[in-house]
């Protein structure tokens, strides 16, 4: 893969192409994660992990939809002091920057996840304030101008390395909760976790998943994942963004950097294609870029706002 | 693959056709599924069990449009199974994994528990096409040597070994035992396992000893069943999509774990 054209960085953090595993996507393990990365990943996204360990919702936790997976997995994780073992033996093993999903029930919770995560060795956190199907974190706090404002200005106070924020999409305008992220510190947001769902068994005539209610995400999300990337590129040019939801190849891809998106994250497509759509992707994107005839992925970011 | 995969992941509920009582613990359920009707050997299937959970299952047995497994009751979740009867509603995805390769010559069929439920049906698509077939099968107890009438039929007389801890048949012994004899007495061209990871890394264990090839199922924790979780993680391989059956070679990389940890539902490290 030609260097220059694909390095990227987010905020500071530098990739060696504009593609990461997304969170929720096999990120217990610095093995499973270095696959990843060996597959053509720039960076992997852990699970999120909050402080205690949670053992997550009952099966099933993941339905087939017609064009993607709706899941509610409940958060497991095994917290903070049994996984900081886990980043410091995936930083031995890894090729590519780490980013550690964190999660938290308060303010206070986000910042010594966080904290603790960066001492491990991860090279960045991503803040999980949009997980739309457990209660009190996630989107509960993203959805809140006031609650995610004081979990980012306490990761902030903590961390030095950079501070990623995942929004979500289960709001009425997401510029506004884009702005509150970047006011209160954010260094570069992700767009989008996934969209609220539902389904249906007709035969027993109960809703699938145990929690009932879970997260859709896979190409049924994408031209809405890709509509709130360009509504936040349009109101703030200067950050950096993560298109995430249902990119599956490179054209999916270069659609979120038209959008805006300086990066992208890969989650569904790792189990509804393969690992390498990673490597697909670069390809792909790749020789777009030579015929199109720029020196740098970074050249086509926003590029849709100009027509 | 992604549209075909979408179709094997996406939940079929249908009635129970059939639910057998096999012992005081263990059912052998069949179901009509066209999709898991045509698995192979080694694939398993996720079973929802409407309202309770969902698990994966070795499945038993496939074709004219039905597909059958075994489930002992152990947990809430095959508890629960195991009071259901002809005419409730389960729910089915997959047939998922890779299933075992076929091989020729002398095979060795080594099961214990419900692991043998994969093997059986593995054993009757080889028993015409391979030179000898053989097994050593283990259980607690005799009630829970299910598949053993099948199995005999399948093999000759004086290659079959059962085992059970309490002695209630056969040898008194875990299935590892006579098999190290075995090993020694005849030239196998392929070990098949499946059953308690212990067994399984015991079986390993001597197979490589003696440069014997072997292919294992392994079992995991798993929720997706379609690699995306990575629940079910064992090193750098997923069981639900890389496995579940691992070669001698795939083996051999996750020796660190195999027969030692494997993650919990918190996804910490635990004991296997």
């Amino acid at each position: 893969m030609s260097s220059n054209l694909l390095t990227t960085n987010i905020a500071g953090l530098k990739l060696r192409n504009p593609t990461a595993l997304a969170s929720g996507i096999l990120g217990y393990t610095g093995d499973l994660m270095q696959i990843i990365a060996e597959n053509g990943a720039g960076a992997v996204v852990t699970k999120s992990v909050g402080v205690e360990p949670n053992i997550g919702y009952l099966n099933p936790t993941v339905v087939q939809a017609k064009a993607g997976l709706i899941n509610a997995m409940g958060l497991p994780n095994p917290g903070i002091g049994d996984y900081a073992e886990e980043i410091t033996y995936a930083k031995t093993v890894l090729q590519v920057p780490l980013i550690v999903s964190v999660f938290g029930y308060s303010a206070e919770e986000y910042a010594k996840v966080a904290k603790k995560a960066i001492e491990a060795g991860a090279d960045a956190v991503e803040l999980n304030v949009s997980c739309p199907h457990v209660r009190f974190t996630g989107s509960e706090i993203g959805q809140n101008p006031k609650l995610l404002s004081e979990v980012i200005s306490q990761v902030k106070a903590e961390v030095k390395k950079t501070v990623i924020v995942k929004l979500s999409p289960n709001v009425t305008d997401i510029v506004d909760l884009a702005k509150v992220a970047v006011k209160a510190g954010a260094d570069a947001l992700t767009a989008v976790n996934t969209l609220r769902a539902l389904a249906i068994d007709v035969e027993t005539q109960m809703p699938v998943l145990s929690n009932i209610r879970g997260g859709l995400s896979g190409p049924a999300i994408k031209p809405i994942a890709l509509r709130c990337v360009y509504d936040i590129f349009e109101a703030l040019p200067k950050t950096p963004i993560i298109g995430c939801g249902g990119v599956t190849d490179w054209r999916d891809a270069v659609e979120f950097f038209l959008a805006g998106a300086s990066t992208v994250q890969v989650g569904t497509a790792v189990a509804t294609e393969e690992p390498k759509v990673f490597e697909d992707i670069n390809k792909g994107l790749t020789i777009y870029l030579k015929k199109k005839g720029y020196r740098s992925v970074k050249d086509i970011v926003g590029l849709s706002h100009q027509a | 693959m992604s549209a075909y995969l979408t179709k094997l992941n996406t939940i079929r509920t249908t009635r129970i056709l059939d639910a057998k009582d096999e012992s005081p613990t263990i059912k052998t359920y069949t179901l009509q599924d066209e999709l898991c009707a045509k698995a192979n050997p080694g694939q398993f299937l996720m079973l929802w069990i409407p309202g309770v959970d969902e698990i994966p299952l070795s499945i038993l047995n496939a074709g004219d449009g039905n597909v059958q497994f075994s489930a002992k009751a152990v947990g809430d979740a095959t508890r629960h199974l195991n009071t259901m009867k002809t005419g409730d509603i389960l729910g089915v995805r997959g047939p998922f994994g890779n299933g075992f390769t076929e091989t020729r010559g002398k095979v060795l069929l080594v099961g214990g528990g419900m692991g043998t439920a994969p093997l059986l049906f593995l054993g009757k698509r080889l028993a015409s096409k391979v030179d000898r077939l053989s097994y050593i099968i283990g259980a607690k107890t005799k009630d829970e040597l299910i598949y053993l009438g099948e199995l005999d039929a399948l093999c000759t007389e004086e290659s079959a070994v059962a085992t059970t801890e309490d002695g209630s048949y056969g040898l008194q012994c875990l299935a590892t035992e006579p098999l190290e004899k075995m090993l020694v007495k005849d030239r196998f061209n392929m070990v098949y396992a499946c059953g308690p990871e212990r067994m399984i890394r015991k079986v390993f264990d001597l197979a490589e000893q003696r440069q014997i090839p072997m292919e294992a199922s392994l079992e995991r924790l798993m929720r997706c069943g379609i690699g995306l979780c990575g629940s079910c993680a064992i090193g750098k391989y997923r069981v639900c999509r890389d496995g579940p059956v691992f070669t001698m070679a795939q083996l051999g990389e996750v020796k660190d774990e195999l027969g030692y940890s494997k993650l919990g539902f918190d996804g910490s490290r635990i004991d296997v």
